[in-house]
């Protein structure tokens, strides 16, 4: 069974007069347990789509499946709901909520999207730090860390939830690296041993480098599949 | 919900001089309006009780009809001695009413033998009468401060006017109820001034000389002035009183008293409702204030963190949670400007009543302003503080949540 299915998908936008057609017809199914990329030049389509796996978004027409569920169905209300339960999202700015810690910026989503009680929320949260190299970090704030930092954080904070996929959109656009290669190991070793799916929107040849499958994307068109060095170790 | 507050504060205290500035405005809008709901009531009450306690009286009681025709004192709609014997009885039965004064009241002519005019003048009993209205003797400004049988007290201007001192022998003559005319000499026992300031023509004595100069066998009263141990009870009392009285019936069925609080004897009410009408209006300023400050930084707040918000939404967070935190936030500024506002209201009453400002009503001076705020009052403001407060944040708060999570991840 899929955890993404999309089928004819299009996503078309309206600016005044002009219609600008995002994706047109994108078809694919993404397995659980996947680390794939999607890659493509500037306007490629590639966050659109991404906006629209992650309910963020609907499609204008086709068919969207995200863990069975017709996400074009769904209400503002319900979308948020199946975000919180379901997927987890890394950004390239690292979107960390500035007056909250390092240890609260990861707690919020347990605390206020899903509710899970105290004693839970903190192995969790403490489990992540650990695994991210964060937790000697835990009472700083955003502004009192690196970039590098900041994304293990967000990484931190996508994977508490324990959902089934992972949105990432240019998660290495703004680090180093050896800075980058570190967090795209720590998604790796949790792809692993949580078998959370991956979805990427990048340029970097770092993750390309590393996904299992990459998708190419042109003028909205899914013009290519293939293996990666991920895929050929798998 | 704790969490959304720690989250709501946080976010106040990231744009520090923004929320100082704001919450001080408020604070000082809050300020304003309790002192001048506390000294504009101490004014108030100094002048209610200057009006009832040297004349009116909290309540009075008279034979129905006699208030519409009250300027010309009518003898005829006198109560009689069995009313009055009723109403003494019924107010027995009140233990709120503290004393009551039964007067003559009486149109007649004051003559100094060279020169004659209208007085109006009122038969008490001089112990009754200080009871009721005990600022009634700080009234009398020449002669002793009593009233002696055979003497009168007549106001400033009429002495004047009449160029009359005290201990010069007057005459009052009047026309009783069954039409003939009678005359009394009086000494002039002292001379009184009106509550209010120069004008007045109300002069008094014992209530036995009243009715001889009526020729009244037995007792007739014109009305019956109330006073109550607590002010506050003014309206349960009179409701309870009139209701009691109301079921002495005249022969003809109709209700033979009338019960009536100051209020509606006195022009001053009217002013009673100026500083009312005028603290309602103060209290409208301050809810624009708190409108329009806390509005404008709401409305910042969300346009600022438009990112942010895109990225709880985009994380799960249900847009009421998205509107609770902004709501939270116009709360938080709301009570903190509330509370601040209400210790500095008290800081400023404090030193106002350490410093004792004086004032003059009428004809009295040196009367001490001594405002102070009851709990009603302070928790009414914070109330209207707090709910204008959220109010004002509800329409940033709608639109933080209406917020389309792709679109505001996207602005820059």
């Amino acid at each position: 069974m899929s955890l993404v299915y999309a089928e004819d998908l299009t996503k078309v936008y309206s600016l005044g007069e002009i219609k600008v057609e995002a994706l047109k017809s994108v078809s694919f199914e993404i397995e659980p347990a996947s680390f794939i990329s999607f890659i493509g030049p500037s306007g490629s389509g590639k966050t659109t789509l991404l906006n629209l796996i992650g309910c963020l978004d609907k499609p204008t027409s086709g068919k969207l499946e995200v863990s069975d569920v017709n996400t074009s169905d769904l209400t503002r209300k319900e979308a948020a709901a199946f975000r919180g339960k379901n997927l987890g999202f890394i950004f390239q700015d690292f979107n960390l909520i500035p007056v909250l810690t390092v240890y609260e910026n990861v707690e919020y989503p347990l605390l206020i999207v899903q509710n899970v009680p105290a004693e839970e929320r903190k192995n969790r949260i403490i489990s992540l730090l650990e695994t991210v190299g964060m937790i000697d970090q835990k009472d700083k704030y955003p502004d009192q860390i690196s970039g590098g930092q900041k994304q293990r954080v967000a990484v931190a904070r996508a994977l508490v939830t324990n959902p089934k996929l992972v949105l990432a959109d240019e998660p290495t656009a703004n680090l180093d690296s050896k800075t980058a290669f570190m967090v795209i190991d720590i998604m790796q070793q949790m792809k692993d041993e949580f078998g959370v799916t991956f979805i990427f929107s990048t340029h970097d040849p770092k993750i390309v480098r590393e996904v299992e499958t990459v998708y190419t994307l042109q003028d909205g068109i899914l013009v290519g599949q293939t293996a990666g060095k991920g895929g050929r170790h798998a | 919900m704790l969490r959304l507050f720690k989250i709501a504060v946080r976010n106040l205290s990231r744009y520090k001089r923004r929320t100082f500035l704001t919450s001080s405005l408020i604070a000082i809008g809050v300020m304003f309006v309790l002192v001048f709901i506390a000294a504009s009531g101490s004014f108030k009450y100094i002048m209610i009780g200057q009006i009832t306690d040297s004349m009116l009286g909290h309540l009075q009681v008279h034979k129905r009809g006699y208030v519409a025709s009250i300027d010309s004192l009518p003898l005829t709609l006198n109560l009689s001695a069995k009313a009055e014997k009723t109403l003494e009885k019924t107010m027995e039965d009140i233990p709120e009413i503290e004393a009551f004064s039964p007067r003559i009241k009486f149109g007649g002519m004051f003559s100094n033998f060279i020169e004659t005019t209208n007085i109006r003048v009122n038969g008490v009993y001089p112990e009754k009468e200080i009871a009721t209205v005990p600022l009634f003797l700080s009234r009398i400004k020449q002669g002793e401060k009593s009233i002696k049988e055979g003497e009168i007290l007549i106001p400033e201007l009429l002495a004047n006017g009449m160029k009359t001192k005290v201990g010069d022998t007057v005459v009052v003559i009047a026309t009783n109820q069954d039409g003939s005319v009678n005359g009394k000499q009086f000494i002039i026992g002292g001379i009184i001034e009106s509550v209010t300031g120069p004008g007045g023509r109300d002069g008094y004595m014992h209530i036995k000389d009243a009715m001889e100069v009526l020729r009244m066998e037995k007792m007739e009263i014109s009305e019956v002035a109330i006073r109550l141990k607590n002010f506050g009870k003014l309206h349960a009392v009179n409701d309870r009183l009139d209701e009691m009285l109301s079921k002495e019936l005249k022969e003809q069925g109709k209700p033979i008293f009338d019960v009536r609080t100051w209020e509606k004897l006195s022009p001053f009410y009217n002013v009673a409702r100026m500083i009312d009408v005028m603290t309602f209006f103060i209290k409208l300023m301050l809810i624009a204030i708190v409108l329009v400050s806390i509005m404008n930084v709401m409305i910042m707040a969300v346009f600022e963190r438009i990112r942010e918000i895109g990225t709880i939404s985009a994380i799960g967070t249900l847009p009421k949670k998205i509107l609770s935190l902004f709501l939270i936030e116009g709360f938080s500024l709301g009570v903190f400007g509330a509370v601040v506002g209400n210790i500095l209201a008290l800081g400023v009453i404090f030193l106002i009543n350490l410093v004792k400002i004086t004032f003059n009503f009428g004809r009295q001076s040196g009367l001490v302003l001594s405002p102070s705020l009851n709990s009603g009052d302070i928790l009414w403001i914070s109330a209207i503080v707090i709910i204008v407060s959220v109010a004002a944040a509800l329409q940033p708060a709608f639109k933080a949540s209406r917020m389309e999570p792709v679109e505001a991840l996207r602005h820059v």
